[in-house]
Order: structure tokens, then sequence, then C-alpha cells
């Protein structure tokens, strides 16, 4: 990762579910981006981290690799992070 | 369940310069859980304003190092973060980082390989904490380095790179150099194209694991390639950092 990062400067840089790793770690109390989730659209199932991400402000929209469709939406404000999931079908967690 | 991620004011140690647009920073952190090689850290910059701005950037050092980490950050001209580390911090300064963060671009000895690495530029500093963690591991897992700069004096890390892969213990690491070539250049001399995947992917054969990090169009075309070649989309596991030409 560098500054291109979830950084503002490049409007139309595709990122991916890495690029809000970090927000998403600290709304969920845990490693998301290997999480492997459903896309409620067309099906595919892939990590989180493999999603593809669009990082400009004020929220990022994490969308399906496979048919564009958006999975995830997630919005940081002063007092709390946003987690809009109507696009994923499931998220899976392993059980430890 | 893991320590819950929260910010912690890391201390500068060492500045070093890698290239001319390029420096790592070690920062000690007080609190520090142990990283996995590919996984990176926020840090977060507040003015006295109260206006503050995240980045992300990837942890450059192998895990063996406890709790002092490497990140190497390339300057960005427009940037609004990497300006201000380049030209104002120095050693003894302190930086609020959180971390390790992520999970899905990580690489430890213990998943194997053949593993094959594709980077564009700056792309390069989680695989190098993949590279330095297996020499530190004393892995011998086929490994190849793909590595994508514009000039030779722009390689990151290209004499630890050399040495590196001169121990003989399964790492070859290929350069190519898009811009311009020292003479008697004897490496790839183009942007990352099917052919040139398919020279240094070929020895790997088909069980291979790939990484690639780069701006947006080099992992594309990587990642489209190596699935062309016959790589299952599952083994290819990408990080972007968004457009810009290497």
């Amino acid at each position: 990762m560098n500054e291109r990062t979830g950084a503002q400067e490049d409007l139309d840089a595709v990122l991916d579910g890495n690029a809000v790793a970090g927000s998403l770690e600290a709304a969920f109390g845990a490693d998301m981006t290997a999480v492997p989730g459903r896309c409620a659209h067309c099906g595919a199932i892939n990590m989180v981290g493999a999603l593809r991400a669009w990082t400009h402000a004020p929220g990022a929209v994490l969308r399906c690799p496979a048919c564009d469709g958006v999975v995830l939406r997630v919005v940081e404000t002063a007092e709390a992070t946003y987690v809009d999931a109507r696009g994923a079908a499931y998220l899976r967690f392993e059980r430890r | 369940m893991t320590a819950p991620l929260e910010w912690q004011l890391a201390t500068v140690t060492a500045v070093r310069e890698e290239t001319p647009t390029v420096r790592s920073f070690t920062l000690r952190l007080p609190s520090w859980p142990g990283h996995r090689p590919g996984q990176h850290v926020d840090l977060r910059l507040t003015a006295e304003d109260g206006y503050s701005v995240e980045r992300s950037y990837s942890i450059a050092s192998e895990p063996e190092r406890g709790a002092e980490i490497d990140v190497t950050i390339e300057r960005i001209e427009d940037g609004e973060v990497s300006p201000f580390l380049h030209e104002v911090v120095v050693a003894g300064d302190r930086l609020e980082v959180r971390g390790p963060i992520g999970g899905y671009f990580v690489w430890e000895a213990s998943i194997g390989g053949p593993l094959l690495l594709v980077a564009g530029g700056s792309g390069v500093v989680p695989l190098m904490a993949m590279l330095r963690h297996r020499a530190r591991a004393g892995s011998h897992t086929p490994t190849r380095l793909l590595f994508s700069s514009r000039r030779l004096e722009d390689v990151i890390y290209r004499d630890e790179l050399d040495s590196l892969a001169g121990r003989g213990n399964g790492l070859e690491v290929a350069h190519t150099l898009t811009r311009s070539q020292p003479p008697g250049w004897t490496g790839y001399a183009r942007r990352i194209d099917e052919p040139m995947l398919a020279e240094v992917a070929a020895p790997l054969g088909r069980d291979v694991r790939a990484y690639i990090c780069g701006p947006t169009a080099l992992v594309e075309t990587a990642a489209n390639g190596l699935v062309t070649l016959g790589l299952p989309p599952e083994r290819v596991r990408t990080e972007r950092f968004g457009p810009s030409g290497t």
C-alpha cells in the first residue's frame, strides 16, 4: 500500500477491499479482508479484500469483481462507522 | 480473537533513503501483537486545527524483527501525507499508527508455494516483507519476483534483492525497466505483459500462488494474464494502490 491507497487525489482510482481494512477491523473487531462473502446480485463468492473499492469521500463503495454490483458501503463519521451490507447475500466467518 | 485495533504513538527510530523518491521509516511500537507478511498499518496525521488525514502503508519488514517495523513510503508529489513524512519527519519523532491490518494479502512460509510475486514500483513493499520473512524462516519455497520499475535508480531494495537472490535458496528476481535502461541491460525493458508473465511463471509449474501489488493497471494486467495462463483465480491475490505509470 502507499499514499494512493484511500487517498482522494485520484478520483478514478479503483482500489480493493484492503483499502478499507482498517475501518472494517475497527468496526467489526477482527480482520474482514479474508472473510468470504456472496454477492447478492450474481452469487459470486469473493473475499472482502478482493472486492473492487472506490474510496473517494465521503465513503467507500465495494463492488463485486464479477458483476460490478455494490456489495458493501462503508462510511465513517466522527461518531461511528456505517456498513451497508445490502449487496451481500452473506459473509462467512470461520468458527475458531 | 485478537486485541482491538487502536491508535498508538509509534516512535521513528531511523529514516533511510531507498531511492531518490522512496524512504523507509523504522517505527518502534509500544504495543505490537506481531504482523503477518503483507499486512499494512494505517498512519494518521492531525493538524493543530483538528484536521486529520489517514493513509495506509504496507509493512516492509519481516515479523521476526519484533515490535519494530519498517514502512517504505514513496513520495507522491501532490499527496497530503508522504511529502510531510519525507521532508519533516526525522528519527525521534512520533507518529500515530494502528495495525497490523489485513489478512487477505498475506503470505507466510507455512502457506508454502511455489510463489510468484509481481510488483510495480512501491508495490514491492508488502512482497519484500514476504521475501525477508522467507529468508529469516529458512524457507526454500521456489519463488520468483517479477519487478517493474521505471529506471534502474528507481528500483527499491535493489542491493538487498540481489543479495537475497544470490543465496541459492530458490529465489529468483527478474527486473523490467519500462522507462530507460542502462547500457548492457539484460533484463526486460517493457511493461509487464502476458509473454513476460508466462516466461517468469513457467518454471514454477501449475500449483503456483501469486501475489500482485502495484498500480491498478499493472495489477489488472498481471492478474488477468495469470488467469489466462491457467492459474485458478483463487490462487491470485492482488493489492491495488491506484493509477500511475511505471
